[in-house]
Parts: structure tokens; C-alpha cells; sequence
């Protein structure tokens, strides 16, 4: 099963651990993105995450099916939450299923690193000092 | 023919809109629409060529646009 949803709401990883789950499977690796309090030394307050949903998650599921063909992981969730987070809010959460724990490892950071560089999500960051900035929109292109 | 272009993120706070509907010429590219977008107020803001998608797909400033084409202009991606 491979899922790749947008949402609004705070996400739940017990929810998608549990949904993760399977007897064939030894190995659950979770990555968790979480909302931090500084970025390149200033203090953030919180970042307000937009997306292209339709086209996030096109692009989340077939990221999932890469890594199914690579990896061999039998089960796969990316849930990304956008609107305003607070800081220490998950931001993204990436559940793999495996029967072994090398495989669903390198899945894993496949998938993260494959979402951050092409799922089509923007992030405002708002500083405490009151300023807020696109973050990457003064460096180009990511491809 | 009516084409819908998308904007987000910085691209559409440059331009103050998300969503713009364009009467294009048949024929018309997506380099054609994304130069009429930088014509628009705060259109001088996009790069030259940025990414673009048409009907959620990456497209190059040479692919063809169609009747009903919904045409995303991408601003640098920062998910996670």
C-alpha cells in the first residue's frame, strides 16, 4: 500500500504506523520533519507551508513508486501538512514498511530527499522579528 | 483558446494573483504563456525561464499548449 497525502490537519504518526503495519514486515523506519527555531542564524517563529496539492502529491506518489522499485518496501506513506506550523510542528512525515531494516533505511532517505527536491511545496518562514522570507526563492532553480 | 495559468508561492505574491485565464493564439507555447505572465504588473519579478507544468506535468518552454490546458508557473521548490 502507498499513500502520499497533503493535509491540514497535525498528523498523527501513530495513526500512519499503525497503518504502516504488516506481518510480513520486520522493519518500520520513520522519518519525521519538524518545524525548528533558527534557519542561517536568524530565529524563526513559524513557517507557513503552500503547495500545488494536485501535483504534490502526483509527484509524492511517484517517488513511493520509485522507491517500491528500488527498494523492494511493501508499504509506504508520505503525509506533508501544510498551512501556518509552529515551531516543533511535524511538518512531514515518511513511514516505510520493509521485512528488512537496510532496505527500509535507504528507502527512506530516498523518499525524503526525492520530496524535498521535487514535491511542488513552498515554505514561508515568518521570524520572530516580525519579517517573513520565501525560503529558496533567491537561488534558482532546484533542477 | 482559454489556457489557465497557476501561480504560487512567491510567484503569486509578485503578481498579487494565484490563478490568471489567458486567451492565447492556437499554437502557442509555454514559453508564449510565461512571457505573457512577466508582462503582467509584478510579472518582472519571474526569472527568465522558470519551471513550469502543464496539467501537472513538467513541460519544457517548447511544448505545445492546448485549449483548456491548465499551466502551472513553479517557483523553486522547499518541501519538508
Amino acid at each position: 500500500m502507498m499513500r502520499a497525502t497533503i493535509v491540514n490537519d497535525p498528523i498523527d504518526i501513530g495513526s500512519l504506523t499503525r497503518e504502516a503495519e504488516s506481518d510480513s514486515c520486520g522493519a518500520t523506519a520513520v522519518f519525521l520533519g519538524t518545524v525548528r527555531s533558527t534557519n542561517e542564524g536568524r530565529n524563526v517563529d513559524g513557517i507557513e507551508y503552500s503547495a500545488y496539492e494536485e501535483m504534490a502529491e502526483k509527484e509524492m506518489m511517484a517517488i513511493l513508486g520509485e522507491a517500491a522499485a528500488k527498494f523492494v518496501i511493501r508499504q509506504g506513506i508520505i503525509e506533508h501538512r501544510i498551512g501556518v506550523l509552529a515551531v516543533g510542528d511535524i511538518s512531514i512525515a515518511v513511514v516505510v514498511a520493509h521485512p528488512h531494516r537496510h532496505h527500509a533505511m535507504d528507502a527512506l532517505r530516498y523518499i525524503i530527499d526525492e520530496t524535498k527536491a521535487r514535491a511542488t511545496i513552498w515554505k514561508l518562514e515568518h521570524y520572530t522579528d516580525g519579517s517573513r522570507e520565501w525560503v529558496g526563492a533567491g537561488t534558482g532553480q532546484p533542477r | 483558446m482559454m489556457v489557465t495559468v497557476r501561480l504560487f508561492a512567491s510567484y503569486a505574491e509578485s503578481i498579487g494573483k494565484s490563478e490568471v485565464s489567458l486567451d492565447v493564439g492556437s499554437g502557442s507555447t509555454v514559453a508564449d504563456v510565461v512571457k505573457a505572465i512577466a508582462e503582467l504588473a509584478g510579472g518582472d519579478r519571474l526569472p527568465p525561464s522558470p519551471l513550469v507544468a502543464v496539467n501537472r506535468t513538467y513541460a519544457k518552454g517548447t511544448t505545445l499548449i492546448f485549449d483548456g490546458d491548465e499551466i502551472a508557473i513553479i517557483p523553486p521548490v522547499a518541501g519538508g
